[in-house]
């Protein structure tokens, strides 16, 4: 959670990309001059079958309002099957996350390849405008002083 | 019961086997019992009351009971599962131990059965008793035991489809009725599932608050069987070690997370917590969204591939852009 010098809450979000699709495609965003939230801060990863949840779970520990999480698309995999892997990961961790009580909005998963600078854009743009209605993750903050 | 003593007689005295890891009658109700001697065989029994999933003395890190010899194992449907898991990700070889299953109608609630969770001697557990449990009078032993009814039997036990356990090298006793069934469990979980996500939150975090990070449900488990768990590392520290709500939070979600799929519902994760954290909604959950999404459900045959590690070109994917 920031905040802007007007007291308005900016949602600080992390994104885990993959380096062969998702990192380039925001690279081809950056490069095509389009224009998106300065709110998501980056994190590239050889593949998305190298996310581990508990990666997700630090991002919301360290302050993350939000997270992303992005990577190539079914059968686009650089290590042919880590995407697979990934979705399956993802899917189980989306559904015990929500029974847990974290807001699934909060939580954005997306297939991004090389080509898709504008896909990443609206990805990060709906995450950011979704994560600010639902304002900062205070609840997730809290946790840490509570004995 | 004969019949299993008279098994475990013929495979001790035959030198099939060093050990029969089995139930016998303790102080405090059923307790493992680790029959090297034939003549002890007459210790072995099996009845409602054998809640505990044995198959967890398999896990190579308690090696020190190696030294003993060839095990035999005394199963229900649900332990038969956790030797296949054990078994399908390589941790023992089927021709390592010597399986006895039993066929069961159903075990009782741990409290009921051997009374050391917190609400079975009437005190409440650390934190006063968990979510949706109702509260147990005192434990009777020997065949004074609660007769099982859907107010008694175990959660598992609804959902149980391995009354005879498969994996089995002896089939012993005959196949009892089978047991009453409880909807508590689905109940609460499709409770939980109707709330908002606030709600669910403040939900867990009342729950979670007890938790006092001793373990107990990764050491009681048969499928936590890493030497070295990510709880424990601490270069780089991913779990914090101290119980507080952040800490108790990423623990139990990465529990029940590296049990998808894997787990066995064998409820030792709930009978041996402390705190009365009810443990299996979260196992349950996902076991419900492994066979949803994945057409997979717990199963004594080690040759169905686990569905976390494995993969279809056409899984679900609804819920990514």
């Amino acid at each position: 959670m920031a905040e802007t010098s007007n007291g308005a809450f900016e949602p600080k979000v992390t994104a885990f990309v993959c380096n062969w699709c998702t990192y380039t495609g925001a690279d081809l965003a950056g490069t095509s001059r389009l224009q998106m939230s300065p709110n998501v801060r980056i994190i590239r990863l050889p593949c998305t079958g190298r996310i581990d949840p508990l990666f997700i779970v630090k991002a919301f520990e360290r302050g993350a309002d939000g997270v992303i999480v992005s990577g190539c698309h079914p059968a686009d995999c650089h290590y042919t099957s880590g995407n697979y892997h990934a979705r399956r990961r993802f899917a189980l961790f989306l559904e015990l996350a929500g029974f847990m009580g974290i807001d699934p909005k909060r939580i954005t998963f997306s297939w991004v390849s090389a080509s898709e600078g504008g896909k990443w854009r609206d990805v990060v743009n709906d995450t950011v405008t979704r994560v600010r209605e639902l304002g900062p993750f205070t609840a997730y903050r809290e946790l840490a002083g509570k004995p | 019961m004969q019949e299993l003593r008279d098994l475990a007689r013929k495979l001790l005295s035959d030198g099939a086997v060093g050990v029969v890891i089995g139930y016998e009658e303790g102080p405090h109700g059923v307790r493992p019992a680790f029959i090297t001697d034939g003549a002890d065989a007459d210790k072995l029994i099996f009845d409602r009351r054998c809640v505990q999933n044995l198959a967890t003395y398999l896990a190579p890190r308690r090696n020190h009971l190696g030294k003993l010899g060839k095990k035999a194992l005394v199963v229900k449907g649900c332990d038969a599962r956790a030797v296949a898991g054990l078994i399908r990700e390589t941790q023992i070889k089927r021709e390592d131990v010597v399986i006895i299953g039993v066929r069961c109608g159903g075990v009782l609630r741990s409290d009921l059965a051997i009374g050391n969770g917190g609400s079975g001697n009437g005190e409440g557990g650390i934190g006063g008793g968990g979510a949706g449990r109702p509260a147990a009078g005192a434990v009777a032993t020997g065949a004074a035991a609660v007769a099982l009814t859907p107010e008694t039997v175990a959660d598992r036990c609804a959902e149980c489809d391995i009354r005879e356990p498969h994996l089995a090298d002896h089939l012993v006793g005959e196949l009892p009725p089978a047991p009453p069934v409880s909807k508590r469990r689905e109940e609460l979980i499709a409770k939980i599932e109707a709330m908002t996500p606030g709600e669910r939150w403040d939900f867990w975090q009342q729950e979670l608050e007890r938790c006092v990070l001793c373990h107990a449900c990764r050491e009681v488990c048969p499928m936590c069987f890493c030497e070295r768990c990510v709880a424990d590392k601490t270069v780089p520290q991913w779990l914090e070690s101290s119980p507080t709500g952040r800490a108790n939070f990423a623990w139990h979600l990465t529990r029940a997370l590296h049990q998808a799929g894997r787990c066995c519902d064998c409820g030792e994760c709930e009978r041996a917590c402390p705190a009365d954290i009810p443990l299996g909604l979260l196992n349950r959950k996902l076991a419900q969204v492994v066979e949803e999404r994945y057409e997979f459900r717990a199963t004594d045959d080690p040759e169905i591939p686990a569905p976390v590690g494995s993969y279809k070109l056409n899984d679900t994917q609804e819920f990514i852009l």
